[in-house]
């Protein structure tokens, strides 16, 4: 069996996981989920706030701003997400490696 | 719950100050050794994975699918990055996710936000790398009982962090531990079902493309050959 390659297997699961976010997303249940259907339950929901630095969330409740219709506001949510969490943890591991890579290390310190 | 959008993670206000902090002390903790032993474990191919897992977590993460009586549940995919990355960098990974949900989407509190990385992050991921570890030496070493480990292993997970989900609400007065824990336990046995079955869905995708990037040992069947032929 032969290994597809590392940037093939990238783009294929990341376009996947963009194609769940945009696609299905918002045909997914809106049913509370565990946790806020046992709040609504047992009657501490409204417990529950908004903290100040979320008042203006960019994407809040992921629905984008300004798309009128729910489901399009969501799967534009879901594609902006996935694609920034996606920059921020390949950017995040990219740099945490190059801190352990000793020939990078050296470099970057000349460089500073 | 006027000004609550759809939220899914705990939000402010169901948690004390001083459970939050404690709950953010030990994420913070998790997270600061992982970030000080991940270069470790970051070889070259797994530099992009990071983005992979955590594009595909907060992906699936939208996916509630329907379980009982009016309720959902979604993956929570600490065991699926445990699994691919060990479990330090899956605390990173469930870091990163969790931090754009409260900072960006409002999901999830953000004195919360060490105790959701903790629930459903830290303590799967690091419970996920060390039964697994255990598990696949008593288990026989096939590709079959290992990825049944992985699918057992994420339902605990889900368990293990709908109890401390209770003990934090009961710690914080928010709601008794007798009530709770049965509430919370009964709801997440069933979605504990689909993050089995989403977590090993996966996890055989990656072995049947590159069985390399999973970092938990993998049985190798070739090498057990004599082993597979007496299964068949």
């Amino acid at each position: 069996m032969s290994r597809i390659p590392t940037r093939l297997f990238v783009i294929v699961a990341v376009s996947v996981a963009v194609g769940l976010a945009m696609a299905v997303s918002p045909f997914a249940s809106s049913s509370p989920d565990g946790l806020n259907k046992v709040a609504e339950d047992k009657g501490f929901i409204d417990a529950g706030k908004l903290h100040s630095l979320q008042q203006d969330s960019p994407i809040p409740g992921y629905a984008f701003p300004g798309i009128e219709n729910e489901r399009v506001a969501k799967g534009v949510a879901g594609l902006v997400g996935t694609l920034g969490v996606f920059a921020v943890a390949y950017g995040a591991a990219y740099l945490l490696r190059r801190r352990g890579a000793p020939s990078a290390r050296s470099a970057t310190t000349a460089s500073s | 719950m006027p000004d609550l959008p759809f939220a899914m993670h705990i939000p402010d206000g169901f948690l004390s100050g001083s459970i939050a902090a404690a709950a953010a002390v030990l994420a913070i903790a998790a997270v600061g050794y992982a970030l000080k032993v991940a270069d470790r474990d970051l070889d070259e191919d797994r530099v992009p994975l990071l983005g992979v897992l955590a594009a595909f977590i907060f992906a699936v993460q939208m996916l509630n699918f329907p379980v009982a009586g009016g309720t959902s549940g979604h993956l929570l995919g600490a065991t699926l990055a445990a699994v691919l990355l060990g479990p330090w960098l899956a605390c990173l990974v469930m870091a990163v996710v969790l931090t754009a949900q409260a900072f960006v989407f409002a999901d999830g509190g953000i004195t919360a936000l060490g105790a959701n990385v903790l629930n459903m992050g830290v303590l799967g991921a690091l419970l996920a790398g060390f039964l697994l570890g255990g598990a696949m030496r008593m288990l026989p070493q096939t590709r079959g009982a290992f990825l049944g480990a992985v699918g057992a292993v994420a339902w605990l997970a889900v368990m293990i962090g709908a109890t401390a989900t209770s003990l934090e609400l009961a710690a914080s007065d928010t709601i008794p531990l007798d009530t709770a824990l049965p509430a919370m336990l009964g709801v997440h046995a069933l979605i504990g079902i689909g993050e089995a079955v989403i977590t090993v869905a996966a996890v055989s995708a990656v072995l049947a493309s590159r069985p390399d990037l999973v970092a938990m040992k993998v049985p190798d069947e070739r090498a057990a050959g004599a082993l597979r032929t007496r299964e068949v």
